[in-house]
């Protein structure tokens, strides 16, 4: 597993490759809370084309730190999963809460929204 | 017809995170001796992932130190998969299978949901304090090209 992570706009970027099961979810939830607590980044956007496998604990962390930056007001964006990872999100059911598209660029516009209708 | 085992694998393994790829690994390598569609081989990953996760962290509450045993079986119109721990069992089986339902709050209580979402049957058998088996099925749209001709 891979976490590649950089921060802008008050948003924090991270890229996750791999598979992502019961070892890497605690990595992942360690690695990105230390990263938002450093960067004070209030939304997080999450790149999942690089990963090749999700189950429940993965997804545990996702939720988990949806309701962490929603807890902020900020806003989650989770982008670019293929279609065996997407069909996981679906059937999770947290699609309707946490904003899913197919790329970086799709991500950062809802991104950008969000902070206008703040300013 | 349909109880004839084509091949068995047996797996006993450590309750430690590393062995969860290990199992699904192990396991989508010995389905795959039979024609399965990559969709149907992604599902069983997912079902054997859950299973295995479910041993570790609520059967054996993340000791390290205790044995999975998995169990493989090729029959020629399904593929079983058995998951069984000697942890401390499920008191309601109906209530641990409820979505949503989990005793860890970082955890979303999905893992039943998908593996009766991705297999044909789950059948479930535990016993407070002897543990938990997980028996996972998933039926083969058996072309008959695939079969020996006998």
């Amino acid at each position: 597993m891979c976490l590649i992570m950089n921060s802008k706009k008050n948003a924090l970027l991270i890229k996750v490759g791999g598979d992502f099961d019961l070892v890497s979810a605690s990595v992942f939830r360690e690695k990105i809370d230390k990263s938002l607590d450093e960067t004070m980044c209030k939304h997080l956007l999450i790149d999942l084309s690089r990963v090749k496998f999700i189950d429940s604990s993965g997804l545990g962390v996702i939720l988990g730190r949806y309701k962490k930056i929603k807890g902020n007001n900020g806003v989650m964006v989770i982008y670019g999963a293929n279609p065996a990872v997407e069909k996981i999100l679906g059937i999770s059911g947290i699609v309707p809460l946490i904003n899913v598209c197919r790329s970086e660029e799709e991500a950062w516009k809802i991104i950008d929204k969000t902070e206008v209708k703040e300013v | 017809m349909e109880n004839i085992v084509n091949n068995r694998i047996k797996l006993e393994l450590l309750s430690k995170g590393e062995n969860v790829s290990l199992a699904r690994i192990t396991i989508a390598a010995f389905v795959s001796q039979l024609n399965l569609t990559l969709n149907d081989l992604e599902e069983i990953k997912v079902a054997v992932s859950e299973a295995v996760s479910n041993s570790i962290i609520h059967g054996y509450q993340n000791e390290t130190d205790k044995f999975i045993t998995i169990i493989g079986t090729l029959y020629t119109d399904k593929v079983e998969i058995e998951v069984a721990d000697n942890g401390i069992g499920i008191p309601n089986i109906k209530i641990a299978m409820e979505p949503t339902f989990s005793t860890d709050p970082e955890r979303m209580g999905l893992g039943f949901v998908f593996m009766q979402s991705f297999m044909d049957e789950v059948r479930v058998e535990s016993k407070v304090d002897y543990g938990t088996k997980v028996i996972l099925s998933k039926k083969i749209n058996s072309t008959k090209e695939n079969i020996a001709v006998s």
